[in-house]
């Protein structure tokens, strides 16, 4: 699989992060090395081993259905550009 | 218990221009999971609260949070999975949904594609006594909520409030088994009901608890069949999504208005696009959402932050001693304990309240006769003044009253209506306020005897003319019913008029 500039920009778009038309290139040359590399852990034979999920021995944590959080609005809100009557204020969004 | 057999019902058609269709339906349903805190965080799930107060900062995304999982929830969606007969995955696990929108301030939403916690279930699904379908479940995962966006606060700008991100949510995904509006809405009627009994979810429509995704397609006739015999999805037609219906009305008319848009599409020549389009109740209408189409590149992969979920089988098994009576089986058991039909069996055992009150009023009496006042009596009054069940102003114990009262012959059906009233309004023992108000009913023979030979000697015409038909001892009936008071027994009173009538 390679990527080309249109799937690059098109990554970027998704990721919503701003990439000039002149450095898609780069960009795209970039993903391909990454792609490159897992291509190469792909020719380990892994047949029959289990996926490691953690590199210590050790299960999800849980945590009982107990409310020990939030009542923070002025927290919460602190660091958005516009906040009105308790709500963040977002230039407008319509499906 | 009664082993009940059922007819599948007939597909809905709909008539297009050139011929007739079909409808094949696949519902996505989403369930708040009632716990008191959200599924990564401590913060509250309160319905209602002051904007962004229900919010931790693990639900505002900031840096450097992480995520742990709320022990209940997990239980709750494998409660609901048992109650399913669904498979339950000991093994299940994490991963993300990318995509940007204001209300999902992490960039994604923490689901599980690859191995959802529940795997395939069954619903049986009640449409008439004697019909319903069965529907097979895909699935159940858990994820997150999103925020909500308000849109007509103000001309520019959307406001946001957080207090529902990370509420956890279960995805009750089924078949494509579904093919008709009214079978869609039996669907999430029959899912609600058991969440309820479960405990699971509070099936709030209104609040949001309870939200539908309907995945639709129109094929003609037959064509369904071949589908079910090879599961080859090539004869169905090109199915549209339409998201987010909060009220069984909606899920009714946006089935109903998309499937006349693709049978128009289709037999104009076109083609059906695979697309998510919305429903727009006041334009009666389904409309694309192209704006989220580019969105939905979702690039699911594993949560990096979480490790997979295990559960032991032991305390699966647990969770699965622990579940209550279900509707299926309460609904059966009424049927063949207390000889009721399957309509009354299923009225009674729509919920748990209605079920535990027709149970203790049915105790030890006719059970039938204790449905009848429960359906006809109670709810129909309870159903005047909107109360629900549990705020009913007759207990059980005086219900039962009522009907002990009735089977002692002390007061007839229709003045046990009367005493029915008074208790509803003003309470008290109802076998008191018989005595207190004098409404025991008159079965001492000689004088009921007397009034009814006070109307014969009072009607000789009217007495002459039943001679020669029967029928109208009735009217006897009725004239003695009217001189005591309605207190006569009216099975004596029916017994001496037509003794004495044909002396």
């Amino acid at each position: 699989m390679s990527i080309d500039q249109t799937t690059a920009a098109r990554i970027a778009k998704l990721a919503r992060i701003k990439v000039e038309e002149d450095a898609l290139p780069e960009l795209a040359e970039e993903f391909n090395a990454i792609l490159g590399f897992i291509e190469q852990l792909n020719e380990v034979d892994v047949e029959g081993v289990e996926p490691m999920t953690s590199v210590t021995p050790q299960r999800l944590k849980q945590r009982a259905d107990e409310v020990t959080d939030g009542n923070q609005q002025a927290a919460i809100l602190a660091n958005a550009p516009d906040a009105r009557e308790g709500f963040f204020a977002v230039p407008k969004v319509m499906e | 218990m009664l082993d009940l057999t059922y007819e599948a019902p007939k597909p809905k058609t709909i008539a297009g221009a050139k011929h007739d269709w079909e409808l094949v339906i696949g519902l996505e349903v989403h369930a708040q999971i009632s716990s008191k805190a959200k599924l990564f965080s401590g913060a509250s799930t309160e319905f209602g609260a002051e904007p962004n107060s229900n919010v931790s900062f693990i639900d505002a995304a900031m840096p450097g949070m992480l995520p742990v999982i709320n022990e209940y929830c997990v239980e709750q969606a494998v409660r609901t999975g048992l109650g399913l007969n669904a498979q339950i995955n000991l093994w299940s696990a994490f991963d993300r949904k990318n995509y940007f929108y204001p209300d999902l301030p992490q960039g994604y939403q923490i689901s599980q594609l690859y191995h959802p916690i529940v795997g395939e279930g069954e619903v049986l699904v009640d449409i008439a006594p004697g019909v319903a379908r069965l529907v097979r479940i895909e699935r159940i995962h858990i994820e997150q909520d999103a925020g909500k966006s308000i849109h007509d606060m103000d001309p520019n700008m959307s406001f946001v409030d957080l207090n529902r991100t990370g509420v956890a949510l279960m995805e009750i995904v089924s078949r494509p088994d579904i093919r008709g509006p009214e079978e869609a809405a039996a669907f999430v009627t029959k899912l609600r009901q058991i969440m309820r009994y479960l405990g699971t979810c509070d099936g709030n429509m209104q609040s949001g608890s309870l939200r539908a995704d309907v995945n639709l397609s129109i094929c003609r006739p037959g064509a369904y069949e071949k589908y079910q015999e090879t599961q080859d999805f090539s004869h169905l037609g090109t199915r549209c999504e339409i998201k987010n219906m909060n009220s069984m009305r909606f899920i009714q008319q946006a089935i109903e208005v998309e499937a006349r848009r693709q049978i128009a599409i289709v037999e104009a020549g076109g083609e059906v696009e695979q697309e998510t389009r919305l429903f727009d109740p006041d334009k009666g209408e389904t409309r694309s959402m192209r704006s989220k189409e580019e969105a939905h590149d979702y690039r699911y992969f594993p949560d990096p932050d979480l490790l997979p979920l295990e559960l032991e089988q032991a305390w699966v098994d647990e969770i699965k001693a622990s579940l209550p009576e279900l509707p299926d089986a309460k609904k059966a058991r009424f049927m063949g304990d207390y000889g009721l039909t399957e309509y009354d069996a299923s009225v009674l055992t729509a919920d748990v309240e209605s079920a535990a009150y027709f149970e203790a009023v049915a105790k030890g009496r006719d059970g039938k006769m204790a449905a009848n006042w429960v359906i006809n009596e109670l709810f129909g009054r309870l159903r005047k003044e909107s109360h629900p069940i549990a705020e009913s102003p007759v207990s059980p114990a005086q219900l039962g009253g009522i009907i002990d009262l009735i089977q002692k012959g002390d007061i007839s059906g229709k003045i046990a209506k009367d005493l029915f009233e008074i208790v509803y309004t003003d309470g008290g023992d109802p076998a008191q306020i018989v005595v207190d108000r004098g409404m025991k009913q008159v079965t001492d023979t000689g004088a009921i005897e007397a009034a009814v030979d006070k109307i014969i000697a009072e009607n000789p015409a009217q007495v002459a003319k039943a001679k020669d038909n029967p029928r109208l001892a009735g009217w006897f009936v009725g004239q003695v019913m009217k001189a005591t008071g309605g207190k006569a027994n009216p099975k004596v009173v029916n017994q001496l008029v037509s003794q004495k009538l044909a002396e």
